[in-house]
């Protein structure tokens, strides 16, 4: 095996992983706060067209990415209204949200099928991205890379040491108790929530900014689904996240490089391989009795105050 | 906080009212409408001849109604058993998987038993069972995960639609591919001996929609009169009532899944011998996931989701015309039916609760 190959695998790895780390540690706030959305798939496919056609239109990747979180955001706002606001059921308005997004994105994105985006930005370090095998996967990723590794590191440090975090953990493991305690927990949960869908958004703009520079319906393909099972898989932990997600960045290169290497295996098999995978992972989870203590006592219900 | 968000204050009402119950659905729909009318505006096209293509031109001929009941027959039927899952607050959301490898299964017969003599009359039932155990075999995969070992029913019953699509779609592009089929992707065409016959001579509608009719009059009756149906509601609303009560968590789970992984396995069997004649890489246009909001928009009662079942497909139907008469995308239908379920889910909150608007607190 050639240093290129390995290169090139390692460089999948992480690539095919990242979308999964953005959108799952917005999940994982929002899921920390009480609050279940299993409307990532539908907030990360608007912010994948919102993204191409801002990136297309002004041909700034930023204003891509900025258009991204802001789709992510205002499908995640609506969630957030009927959800926490009016108390409607967390898992029913999820679908509700994953369902109307992919269609509005089929719509919205209708005159950019086809269309492909060339301004699409790598970084580029000098001297540090031309250092031998380390330095194009450490320094010469795009920014969504550092983006991700930032806002779980951010993320880690604002739950575990910040006081704002730990009233969100609060609002999160006793809506009750937090309330008694003069916390405002529709509010807290509200942006949470809010938060969950920038990041779903920003994941979805990785895609098609980064990742592919097309965009085609439906391409989210049951990655924000799989981001869903990721936050349950790491337990709630921000660092066991990036675990998780690049052991499955690992299955989708698999998918790709037994072909290139002559395993005879049908390619539906192998595409099957993540969503096998996600069923495994919380199977496993489950066996071990540990993770599920993590889980945020009040997650997916409802707070309605009492007067 | 950089701003005051208002307080919205729910206080739950004595009793669900009785008018705002009748009320709310059909309020839910007008938004829905009112909403979906407004998008159509903004993709320049006119709203009024939108709803014509949509809601009304259907209803105006046999031709558009038989369709309409064809697409509504597989809707009704998965709503049914998931209406049973959402009571018992369990949340199977993999219709749409078990539908396929029902009609799946079901396939599978027809296929191995191709070129047999049209009087062989124990094909269709054969074919039956096997896309009711189909569906219901993979249904009890993520029910079995659960009271076993807690899984989350949830993302488990999601992950097996993709396993399900991907399952269908290698055994029709590979060993089950019609070696006579100029190498597109389908298995042969059914004998008739597998094929369910129309209802009268002549029509679009299969028989299957008078078992369909059978399923929902059944469910009805049962409806409030069974303890089984008792006990489902029970769990869902109060589960440390339910295990005092001295009914079993996991029989229920157990049974509610199998309930709507066999009529999901049934409607895929219709779907197939009914209506498409042959297994393709797609047998459904996502009836998995709009049954959820059937049986929503239908309050899971059986009777409310007959009448859900017909709107529902009404979209379906109207869809494909707007997207031939309008040029509307096709996505048109399921933003809409994402709509429709925000609105239904709103209105519900409002028939349960009364809502107050308050200035935040200082």
């Amino acid at each position: 095996m050639t240093s290129e190959f390995v290169q090139a695998v390692l460089l999948t790895i992480l690539t095919s992983s990242i979308p999964l780390i953005l959108a799952a540690i917005g999940e994982l706030v929002a899921e920390r706060a009480g609050v279940l959305n299993l409307g990532v798939e539908g907030m990360m496919i608007c912010g994948a067209v919102s993204a191409f056609i801002g990136a297309y239109d002004t041909g700034s990747a930023l204003i891509g990415a900025a258009c991204g979180i802001l789709a992510g955001a205002l499908l995640a706002a609506v969630f957030g209204l009927l959800a926490i606001y009016l108390a409607v059921n967390q898992v029913a308005a999820g679908l509700a949200l994953t369902i109307f997004g992919l269609g509005i994105s089929g719509l919205i994105g209708k005159s950019y099928v086809g269309l492909k985006l060339t301004n699409a930005s790598h970084l580029h370090l000098p001297w540090l991205s031309d250092i031998p095998y380390v330095g194009q996967i450490l320094f010469g990723e795009d920014y969504f890379v550092y983006a991700a590794f930032a806002l779980v590191l951010g993320v880690w440090l604002w739950l575990n040491k910040t006081h704002a975090g730990l009233q969100l953990r609060a609002v999160g493991d006793n809506h009750t108790s937090a309330n008694t305690l003069g916390l405002d927990v529709q509010a807290i949960r509200l942006w949470a929530v809010l938060f969950g869908g920038g990041c779903a958004g920003l994941a979805g703009a990785y895609l098609t900014l980064a990742y592919t520079p097309f965009w085609s319906p439906g391409m989210t393909a049951g990655r924000g689904w799989i981001a869903l099972a990721l936050v349950v898989f790491a337990s709630w932990q921000p660092w066991r996240l990036v675990l998780g997600a690049l052991i499955f960045g690992g299955a989708t290169i698999l998918q790709l490089q037994a072909q290139a290497l002559g395993v005879r295996i049908p390619s539906q098999l192998l595409s099957s391989v993540p969503y096998l995978a996600t069923i495994l992972a919380l199977i496993l989870l489950s066996v071990s009795k540990r993770g599920k203590a993590n889980a945020p006592a009040s997650l997916g219900q409802a707070f309605i105050a009492d007067k | 906080m950089a701003f005051e968000l208002p307080k919205v204050t729910l206080t739950l009402r004595e009793a669900p009212s009785r008018l705002r119950t009748f009320l709310g659905p059909i309020l839910a729909f007008g938004i829905a409408m009112l909403l979906g009318g407004l998008l159509v505006a903004l993709m320049g096209k006119s709203p009024w001849q939108a709803l014509d293509v949509y809601f009304i031109h259907p209803l105006l001929d046999s031709y558009n109604l038989q369709a309409l009941a064809l697409k509504a027959s597989p809707l009704v039927l998965m709503a049914i058993g998931l209406s049973y899952c959402y009571r018992a607050n369990l949340w199977n959301i993999g219709a749409e998987g078990q539908f396929v490898i029902g009609g799946t299964c079901a396939g599978a017969i027809a296929i191995f038993t191709h070129g047999a003599p049209d009087n062989t009359l124990w094909i269709l039932p054969a074919m039956l069972l096997a896309g009711v155990m189909g569906g219901m075999v993979t249904a009890l995969i993520p029910a079995i995960l659960k009271v076993s070992l807690g899984v989350s029913e949830i993302l488990t019953s999601l992950m097996l639609v993709y396993v399900s699509q991907l399952t269908l779609d290698y055994l029709v592009r590979g060993p089950w591919r019609d070696p006579k089929g100029f190498n597109f992707p389908v298995t042969v065409t059914f004998d008739p001996a597998a094929t369910l016959p129309p209802l009268f001579d002549g029509a679009r509608v299969h028989v299957g929609v008078l078992l369909t009719l059978a399923i929902v009059i059944i469910a009805a009756i049962m409806q409030g009169r069974s303890l089984f149906n008792f006990a489902v509601r029970l769990l869902g609303l109060a589960p440390r009532a339910a295990r005092f009560a001295g009914f079993s968590e996991a029989r229920i789970t157990l049974i509610v899944f199998a309930l709507s992984g066999g009529l999901a396995g049934l409607a895929g069997f219709m779907e197939v011998s009914g209506q498409i004649n042959q297994l393709q890489p797609s047998i459904s246009p996502g009836y998995g996931f709009t049954a959820i909001i059937v049986a929503f928009l239908g309050r899971l009662s059986p009777v409310g989701i007959l009448v859900a079942g017909f709107v529902l497909s009404l979209t379906y139907i109207g869809g494909e015309a707007a997207q031939i008469s309008m040029q509307l995308p096709l996505d048109m239908t399921q933003t809409f039916q994402g709509l429709l379920l925000f609105c239904i889910l709103s209105a519900d909150i409002l028939t349960r609760y009364d809502v107050s608007l308050a200035k935040a607190r200082t």
